[in-house]
């Protein structure tokens, strides 16, 4: 659990972040999101310390998180940044290892760590590891980038505009391997962005910055129905709000039982998606199936028409 | 394929270079002509060799302080505690660079005595100024997600200096370290007139004797020494950037 009390930052007579207070529960996913310059990359670097406030405090599982040196701190929560910040000088296996190393970790724990992480991210580990960054896809490094902030199996992952650098082919790939992830590892993630359509399919809760203040900090569905300012209004978008409702579920949650003719939807793709593949398909049902194949059901166009409609 | 020429052209240059450096003698007969009749076409005031070593260990101790000193005060200059003295040390390593070799050495003689001493002042002087200025650019243009990156993976500022920033940093030091050696090599010749052991002596020698073949082989050591020297560095630098990323 982070628990962030009245924390303010200042540069001179600039306030970049001000007396904001939130609790972000372990083991979710929490989105800032806001227009550049909001406050919400400097929000997430006073977490681990890159920045220091000028007043308040942050407790991490009730620990103020001043109480160690700030490097010692850093070991401990992973860090992901835009542009991936691989070491270049560094193989991909050095680079997953830094913080491992920095712990002082036996090498044969780091390298079974390190592939372990390779393997989880679908890379080999012999043909990657020994590879340096440059010779690998930006889809890759970001990858590569993830798994170093992984290595040394932080409760915390703060990530800020991961993606950001990416190609939306790759992004989406990106984003659904970071949710496996975040799944398989139960980390609490904290991610900045400036893309709501990232924000709403990826958050458990989102936090809204505007001008460094919260405006508004709720589950997507919530900020969908009650959005809190004109802000928030005009950042969700009034025309995409049935869109993003969808975007918040999968389609593995709106299967109902029943066949259905066409191309199968995987479980895990979102709802939004599945009623795009229905639109252009010109079918009203389309079956739905598991990470393994099993059918699991059907997915109708009435179902998801109920779905986006404002709830009540 | 593309390299195999250049480098056997240094090869050869290389080998001519230390026969001639141990068997002298060899190569009278393309000198003599060269000299008026009498005079003698190989330098005889004492052996090429250990001139061409003395020469050598004098440019190396000068460059190595240097280094020493300017990658030292660059690195003092990058951190925010030693940020203020930017201006004082670009400063004094840019006189040291306008201050000619000549003066200083005019200078030193009085306080030190005659011999390397003087010399290696004045190189060390002189070849500040290309190290400092490359290990700044070196150490301030680094990209700033590796240097934010470095921090967040929750290195101290010592282990972000030797593991990532000096690192990365390298091929640009070697090039400052390469044109201060190239220029130290040259400048280090004048030492022999406060008699310092540098290959200087035959060129002196052979100014004073009006001959010259003298001139010609103490020149010609200096810059096929010049030559190979840079051309080493050149090599390295590229051995550090490819592993540094940057090409």
């Amino acid at each position: 659990m982070i628990e962030i009390d009245n924390i303010t930052k200042r540069y001179g007579d600039n306030t970049v972040v001000d007396n904001v207070s939130m609790t972000i529960a372990p083991r979710t996913v929490t989105v800032i999101v806001g227009t550049s310059g909001s406050g919400k990359t400097t929000l997430m670097r006073m977490i681990n310390r890159l920045v220091e406030p000028t007043s308040g405090a942050i407790r991490i599982d009730g620990e103020d998180n001043r109480g160690i040196p700030g490097y010692e701190l850093r070991r401990r929560i992973g860090y992901a940044i835009q542009g991936h910040g691989l070491f270049p000088h560094r193989t991909v296996a050095e680079n997953i290892a830094t913080v491992p190393g920095l712990l002082g970790w036996e090498k044969s724990r780091i390298e079974a760590k390190v592939k372990e992480l390779l393997s989880l991210f679908q890379l080999d580990p012999a043909a990657f590891g020994p590879r340096y960054p440059h010779e690998l896809s930006g889809g890759q490094q970001q990858r590569v980038g993830v798994a170093r902030a992984l290595a040394a199996e932080p409760n915390i992952l703060l990530m800020d505009e991961p993606f950001g650098a990416l190609d939306p082919v790759i992004r989406a790939k990106a984003q659904e391997d970071l949710l496996a992830i975040q799944k398989h590892f139960g980390t609490t993630i904290v991610l900045v962005t400036h893309d709501m359509e990232e924000a709403f399919h990826l958050a458990d809760k989102i936090a809204v910055m505007d001008k460094g203040r919260i405006v508004q900090y709720a589950a997507p569905e919530d900020m969908l129905v009650n959005p809190a300012t004109d802000f928030v209004e005009t950042l969700i978008g009034v025309g995409e709000r049935p869109f993003r409702l969808l975007s918040i579920g999968t389609v593995g949650e709106a299967a109902e039982a029943g066949t259905a003719e066409g191309e199968p939807l995987a479980a895990a793709t979102s709802q939004r998606d599945a009623l795009s593949s229905l639109l252009w398909s010109g079918r009203e049902a389309l079956p739905v199936v598991g990470a393994d194949g099993v059918p699991l059901g059907r997915v109708t166009l009435a179902s998801l028409a109920r779905r986006a409609a404002r709830p009540r | 394929m593309k390299r195999l020429l250049p480098n056997l052209l240094r090869l050869a240059a290389l080998i001519i270079l230390v026969a001639f450096l141990v068997q002298p003698a060899l190569f009278e007969p393309l000198l003599k002509p060269l000299v008026q009749a009498n005079a003698p076409a190989i330098y005889n005031q004492g052996s090429l060799l250990s001139l061409t070593l003395s020469h050598l260990t004098t440019v190396f101790i000068a460059t190595f302080a240097a280094t020493v000193v300017a990658v030292g005060l660059a690195i003092l200059v990058t951190r925010p505690i030693g940020a203020e003295f930017l201006p004082l040390s670009r400063s004094l390593v840019n006189i040291g660079q306008t201050f000619p070799p000549v003066a200083v050495l005019a200078l030193a003689v009085p306080v030190v005595g005659f011999g390397e001493k003087p010399t290696l002042i004045a190189l060390f002087l002189y070849g500040l100024l290309p190290i400092f200025e490359n290990a700044m650019t070196g150490l301030s243009t680094l990209p700033p997600a590796i240097v934010e990156a470095a921090r967040g993976t929750g290195m101290t500022a010592w282990q972000r200096l030797t593991k990532v920033e000096l690192p990365l940093a390298l091929p640009i030091i070697l090039a400052g370290i390469r044109l201060s050696v190239t220029i130290s090599l040259a400048t280090a010749t004048i030492g022999s007139t406060v008699a310092a052991k540098t290959l200087g002596e035959v060129i002196i020698a052979g100014l004073q004797s009006n001959n010259l073949a003298f001139v010609l082989q103490g020149g010609l050591v200096v810059a096929v020494l010049a030559v190979l020297i840079y051309d080493a560095f050149s090599a390295m630098e590229r051995m550090v950037s490819r592993r540094a990323g940057r090409v």
